[in-house]
């Protein structure tokens, strides 16, 4: 059941997508979520789903990755719907006892969940299509000028690649722990709720032991190989900007233009 | 003898449904004797750990059955527990899976799941940790300020605490040194003939196999490859260089033997075994220069 968690996941493949610099990816993914704000209208919104298919089908990525991904957030979609639809005052369409659903809500809903979904789809396309270290080098490479400002951008890099780097070593290891107490009559998934989380700390406990333990192997194993931070550290691959990369940016701000002025054309419908 | 554990055509498949489904057992059959000691071999990733998850039904055969004391252990899901308590199953490092603050506690964490009386918990605590050789003072300590080896035999004592009819190991003894290799896979045995528990025993190391196993079991991709006395298996030593496992080192002279020409068993094993075949071959020899 673990295995279904998908966050910092990657497909490696050689679409477009995969090979763009991910500076390029990651500005463009944070551009496509304040687009996704300013265009919170019908129009703007089927285009910014339009856009991601198109983006999905050029990637390669199937999209049944999408529903995977969404599957942890579902409950947030589901309580926000519920609250939206039944709390957004308006035009009734149905009335039952103490429920009423308003013209407004149901446009609420639709606008809230596709912006979600959205969202998702939009940075799980970013983590599918770049492996979590150049990701973080990307992320290094854009706060640089914060380091002026003795931010400590380099460490906190690294602590980001090798965060990412451990969730899939440690939910592997959840999974050993959690098999070897339901061997010895664990009861992990019945039992009331206080019962269940009781039955987490046979889990939890050498869970953190062993991470700790890691931390401090992988703290020796940098000491051995002269890690001393950021200082003067130079790197095997270089990124650089091409020319494929620049009219894909080109492209999709000119996208994004269009979607986040699609209010107007919203508003003359 | 009547069989404890009974695998019909059973079939695991990882990830059914999805393109990367892998399958890593591949319709295999047979029986497990009530008090053998079978050992289990095969190169890595043949899917024996695969199998063994399955005996006390943390995994679910894909098809097929898996019968403990002749029950289908999936007729009831919901009553899968109980059989958990009949089938012992020691994972591969299992010192990892430590967490109590005494040892004594630890060992308790199973047969307390048991649901058994705490006399009786107290006894099968004491009884455990002798079979496994922990000392009565190391008992009170932390779980986490034992040694490696002692960590190890802690974890298998919480296992042996449940009695279960079937004590299942995998790699009981890896990243042990020579020592504490020898001194767990021995009180493994000597607990197997003192109780008469069923044992199965996981390794990658030929000559444990050898030492301890009556019979063994050979996988070979996902297939039931070999099953058979550990002699008759060790006699078939070019088949197993063919899929890619060795034979104890013992068992290769034999065979260098072998093929200079003399008249040597082919099923020679374990070292005490070669001792007596090569003490007879001398004594038939000197007897005949004799006459």
């Amino acid at each position: 059941m673990l295995k279904d968690i998908t966050i910092g996941q990657h497909f490696p493949g050689d679409s477009v997508i995969h090979k763009m610099d991910p500076r390029a990816k990651l500005l463009l993914t944070v551009a496509y979520i304040v687009v996704l704000f300013i265009g919170s209208n019908p129009v703007g919104l089927a285009l910014s789903a339009l856009f991601l298919v198109v983006a999905y089908r050029v990637s390669g990525i199937p999209l049944r990755m999408v529903g995977k991904s969404l599957r942890p957030i579902l409950p947030i979609i589901l309580f926000t719907s519920i609250l939206n639809l039944f709390f957004v005052g308006g035009d009734p369409v149905f009335h039952w006892w103490v429920f009423t659903i308003t013209r407004q809500g149901i446009y609420n809903v639709m606008v809230l969940t596709v912006r979600i979904v959205c969202l998702i789809a939009g940075t799980s396309l970013l983590t599918y299509t770049t492996s979590p270290i150049v990701l973080t080098d990307a992320m290094e490479r854009l706060m640089k000028p914060l380091a002026k400002l003795h931010l400590p951008v380099h460490e906190l890099a690294m602590m980001m690649t090798i965060a990412l780097r451990f969730i899939p070593l440690l939910i592997e290891e959840t999974d050993k722990i959690m098999s070897a107490q339901k061997a010895r009559g664990a009861e992990l998934d019945t039992g009331k709720l206080a019962d269940r989380i009781r039955a987490l700390i046979p889990v939890l406990i050498p869970l953190f032991v062993s991470a700790f333990r890691r931390a401090d192997e992988l703290a020796m194993a940098m000491e051995c190989r002269c890690y001393h931070g950021g200082e003067g550290r130079t790197r095997l691959h270089q990124l650089h900007l091409g020319g494929t990369d620049y009219l894909l940016v080109l492209v999709c701000a000119a996208l994004f233009a269009v979607i986040g002025c699609s209010g107007i054309l919203w508003g003359m419908l | 003898m009547s069989s404890v554990i009974k695998v019909e055509h059973l079939s695991y498949v990882y990830g059914e449904g999805m393109p990367d489904a892998t399958r890593a057992l591949d319709d295999i059959s047979f029986e497990i004797e009530r008090g053998e000691f079978l050992g289990v071999i095969g190169p890595t990733g043949c899917g024996k750990s695969t199998l063994i998850t399955h005996f006390n039904g943390l995994n679910r055969p894909t098809s097929g059955r898996l019968l403990i004391d002749g029950e289908d252990i999936w007729a009831d899901p919901k009553q899968i527990r109980q059989y958990r308590f009949k089938v012992g199953l020691v994972f591969q490092y299992p010192e990892y899976q430590l967490f109590e603050e005494t040892v004594r506690k630890d060992i308790a964490f199973g047969p307390r799941n048991m649901g058994l009386p705490e006399e009786e918990i107290a006894l099968r605590i004491q009884k455990a940790a002798r079979f496994c050789g922990l000392d009565e003072s190391l008992l009170d300590r932390s779980p986490f300020e034992l040694s490696g080896g002692q960590k190890r035999r802690a974890a298998i004592a919480g296992v042996i605490a449940m009695q279960p009819e079937v004590l299942v190991l995998d790699e009981p003894a890896a990243g042990l040194d020579p020592e504490g290799r020898e001194m767990i896979l021995s009180q493994i045995k000597k607990y197997h003939k003192e109780t008469g528990t069923t044992v199965v025993l996981v390794s990658h190391s030929m000559e444990d196999i050898a030492k301890y196993a009556d019979r063994v079991l050979v996988l070979q991709a996902g297939k039931l490859a070999m099953l058979d006395t550990t002699a008759n298996i060790f006699a078939r030593a070019q088949e197993l260089v063919g899929y890619g496992l060795s034979v104890p080192q013992v068992t290769k002279i034999f065979l260098r033997l072998r093929e200079m020409g003399l008249d040597l068993p082919v099923d020679v094993y374990t070292v005490k075994y070669a001792r007596d075949v090569i003490l007879g071959a001398l004594a038939k020899r000197g007897g005949g220069q004799d006459a």
